[in-house]
């Protein structure tokens, strides 16, 4: 039939089938915090570097267990070692989080849009995390720290639930050290130790130091926070246009071909995870879908 | 007393407000400053005052009887500080602590209690900007409740 | 494209001429009370003297007084099971020194052989393309299905009746095949004869209908298949109004039908798993015993099931109203933006198999009548 491939084309690249996990072997296993911690990878075979863009999940599998996306925490100049950070909470994470240095992972990726973080350039940068959702910013950030010159102010908002569960303390230590670096750190809930702020990120945002005029901000996190977080945002006066969300849905193929992750008329693995805000602010207050 | 007048007017709390009103405001005004630790007010005592914070960090807190005090919020520069003025009986719901060293303008609200009943346009210009703080806070407190960040979110 | 014609009795020489090229032949067959797909053998495997009689939530075969071969229509199972099996092994791999290696799947095996599929409809046809269009042209092509799409036969069959529940006239896929065959056929029986009027699509198809007894068909050979195919078109009674189909639904995403409807539907899942356009799929991850070999499974899946839309902290599509409407969503609105082309061909299979009766036309009309 004319609309179908001919058997000539048939010949399939092993090593590009998207459909097959790649062995990858844990150098390091880092924990961040009580449920959360960090793999390091790499490449095994005849496969020595795994680049991608800041932003891109990869599909993370246990053999024999299960496969889930993952986004990339690591820094994209490293193209040698690749970055996952996960908080141990389903089947997959939590047999993860039993493996050690010397073991091995499947990896299928990178898959999905980046941060348009090269569109930033000459604007001022505001991320704003929520959670376990400063890890996919994490390599978005690594870029800004490098790429430091190309871009205006530069500001990290975090929210997470309590003083315990603040991931990369000492990266964050470190960056906030520097004088061209904002980071505010908010959490839920603390004991009277805590000497840093309480309260929801959302209230970061009208005294956080940007021109919002010129500023493109990327939020990921919890679906509510992100949204909240836009508005806020907006109301500070960035255009909708510039705000970008990281979006999760359940995935199992990450190609675009199990259905799982649609959203509206969008498939989150190959349209998404990381969308405009604009794009999609009316379907984030629709119910379910 | 100029200075305060210049601070307040600039404040994005009392925009809007006229040229009578404001000077009637500073007239109730003080600056005040708190070291780090000091309590600022207490759970249960008569709420006589506002605060505009022009530095620092304050906690407002709630003591629990085996976790000891627990944060409920940050306040920063900028943010006003109590409400319980406004309210029937006037007294503090949460304590409030100087995280550092924090500088304020005091405002007192017993005074101003008494202008609002008898200026009922003023009580509604007040009102107004104080409704707007609770709603922010409502809005993030729920946010909070909802534990986004937990593990059944 | 050249129109033949051949008698009844040449069907047999026409399954064993496709035979013949080293096609596995899938046609129509009658197997449990239905008429299913499965490979046949010759024309005696075919459902000679069948009817079905369908409507909302009801199937049932019928001998017919006549032998006519294709008085039937589109049965509980579509030719999706072949191209895109229920249940599919996406690879195998094994532990080894660097880790594990993997055995890939998706490569095609030389010399096994291709489908031919034997009495294919309209609407068939169009769900095939509608899945071509997703498995092979997105910006990831599904190498399983690659491989069993490529260089298959299809012999159509125009629809000499309309089934109780079909809507492919309203969905524009049929019941005339207009393209993506190599041969269709158009089945004429009156009293005086009872013969196939053949339509070529292909060189291929032209070069089987060549090795057996045919003739060039004659004017009124070509002007009866076509009285017969306007007769089945006049005879459905069924239909989606497509026109700004997909905003209609976009703009009624809160409408108080699909909570009717939610009040109705068992999320059984039926009316996915009949659908022939229907593509989601699940996987599964197994090991043997001793934790040395792996494979993955991927199996249909469908959005009516509670876990499909399961996120860390629950299900997205908690409500059953929520899933009706994803589906019905998907196949006249969002596949629209997906895909370019609707995710329903009018086939009625959803309507038949719901176990409650509920029909998608009425849904959408009822949607469109009394907009929000």
């Amino acid at each position: 039939m004319a609309t179908a491939p001919d058997l000539q084309s048939l010949k399939v690249d092993y090593k590009r089938n998207p459909m097959l996990p790649w062995p990858f072997q844990i150098r390091r296993v880092k924990r961040e915090t009580e449920d959360t911690f960090t793999v390091e990878l790499e490449p095994q075979g005849d496969l020595e570097e795994f680049p991608f863009l800041p932003g891109q999940f990869n599909m993370v599998y246990v053999f024999g267990v299960g496969e889930i996306p993952i986004s990339i925490s690591g820094d994209p100049a490293n193209t040698r070692i690749l970055i996952h950070t996960t908080r141990a909470v389903g089947t997959v994470t939590k047999a993860m989080d039993k493996m050690r240095r010397g073991d091995i992972l499947g990896i299928r990726g990178p898959f999905g849009t980046p941060w348009p973080i090269n569109q930033a350039g000459g604007k001022d940068v505001v991320f704003v995390a929520g959670g376990i959702g400063l890890a996919p910013l994490r390599p978005a950030l690594y870029e800004v720290v490098t790429h430091r010159e190309k871009y205006g102010k530069v500001v990290l908002l975090y929210g997470t639930r309590t003083p315990n569960d603040v991931l990369f303390r000492q990266e964050l230590e470190h960056w906030r050290a520097r004088f061209d670096l904002e980071i505010y750190v908010t959490v839920d809930r603390a004991m009277s130790g805590w000497r840093g702020n309480v309260g929801v990120v959302t209230n970061l945002i009208s005294r956080a130091p940007f021109d919002p005029r010129n500023t493109m901000a990327f939020v990921c996190g919890p679906e509510v926070m992100m949204r909240f977080t836009s508005m806020e945002l907006h109301k500070r006066g960035v255009d909708n246009e510039h705000i970008f969300v990281s979006m999760e849905r359940n995935m199992k193929c990450a190609i675009g071909l199990c259905g799982h992750c649609q959203f509206g008329s969008f498939f989150v693995c190959k349209d998404g995870p990381v969308f405009r805000y604009s794009q999609i602010k009316d379907m984030l207050v629709k119910w379910e879908i | 007393m100029e200075d305060l007048k210049k601070i307040l007017i600039e404040h994005p709390f009392f925009k809007g407000l006229n040229e009578e009103y404001t000077s009637l405001i500073v007239g109730c005004a003080s600056n005040i400053r708190a070291d780090a630790g000091k309590m600022i007010l207490r759970e249960g005592e008569e709420a006589n005052h506002f605060y505009l914070i022009r530095s620092g960090k304050v906690t407002l807190q709630l003591i629990t009887p085996n976790k000891g005090p627990v944060i409920i919020e940050t306040l920063d520069e900028g943010d006003i500080l109590g409400w319980s003025w406004l309210v029937p009986p006037y007294t503090w719901h949460f304590d409030a602590k100087a995280v550092e060293l924090t500088r304020m303008i005091a405002l007192d609200g017993k005074c101003l209690r008494n202008k609002c009943e008898n200026d009922h346009h003023l009580g509604y210009e007040l009102l107004k900007r104080f409704a707007d703080i609770m709603t922010k806070r409502l809005e993030s407190t729920r946010l909070q409740l909802m534990d986004v960040y937990g593990d059944r979110p | 494209m050249k129109i033949f014609v051949f008698e009844c009795a040449e069907l047999d020489n026409l399954i064993a001429a496709i035979k013949r090229r080293r096609f596995k032949v899938i046609g129509p067959t009658v197997s449990d009370s239905a008429i299913i797909y499965a490979e046949i053998a010759g024309a005696s495997d075919l459902p000679i003297g069948w009817t079905d009689e369908q409507a909302n939530g009801s199937y049932r075969l019928k001998r017919r007084d006549d032998n006519a071969v294709f008085a039937w229509n589109a049965g509980p199972q579509s030719w999706k099971k072949f191209l895109f099996p229920p249940v599919q092994k996406i690879f195998i791999t094994n532990k080894s020194t660097k880790g594990f290696d993997s055995q890939n799947l998706g490569e095609q095996t030389p010399g096994e052989s291709r489908y031919a599929f034997f009495g294919v409809r309209s609407c068939e046809l169009n769900a095939i393309a509608i899945q071509d269009k997703i498995f092979l042209e997105g910006p990831y092509i599904d190498p399983l299905y690659r491989q069993k799409r490529a260089g298959i036969f299809i012999v159509a069959v125009n629809c000499s009746q309309a089934g109780g529940t079909c809507f492919c006239d309203s969905m524009q896929t049929g019941p005339k095949a207009v393209s993506g065959f190599d041969i269709a056929l158009t089945e004429i029986l009156d009293d005086k004869r009872h013969c196939f009027v053949a339509e070529t699509g292909t060189a291929a198809g032209e070069e089987i209908l060549a090795s057996i007894k045919c003739t060039k068909a004659a004017d009124e050979d070509i002007t009866e298949a076509k009285r017969i195919t306007d007769r089945t078109r006049v005879q459905i009674h069924r239909k989606v109004d497509t026109a700004d189909l997909k905003n209609v639904l976009y703009q009624n995403s809160e409408h108080p039908r699909w909570e009717h409807t939610a009040e109705l539907c068992l999320t059984c899942a039926n009316c996915t798993m009949v659908c022939p356009t229907c593509f989601c799929t699940t996987v599964e991850d197994v090991t043997d015993i001793g934790g040395k070999q792996a494979e993955r499974i991927r199996k249909w899946d469908s959005c009516f099931m509670l876990d499909f839309s399961y996120i860390h902290g629950g299900s997205v599509r908690a409500s059953v109203k929520s899933r009706y409407r994803q589906w019905v969503t998907h196949k006249f609105a969002s596949w629209l933006d997906q895909f370019g082309t609707f995710g329903c061909v009018g086939c009625g299979r959803c309507i038949t198999w719901c176990p409650v009766g509920i029909d998608i036309t009425e849904e959408v009309k009822a949607i469109r009548e009394k907009q929000t």
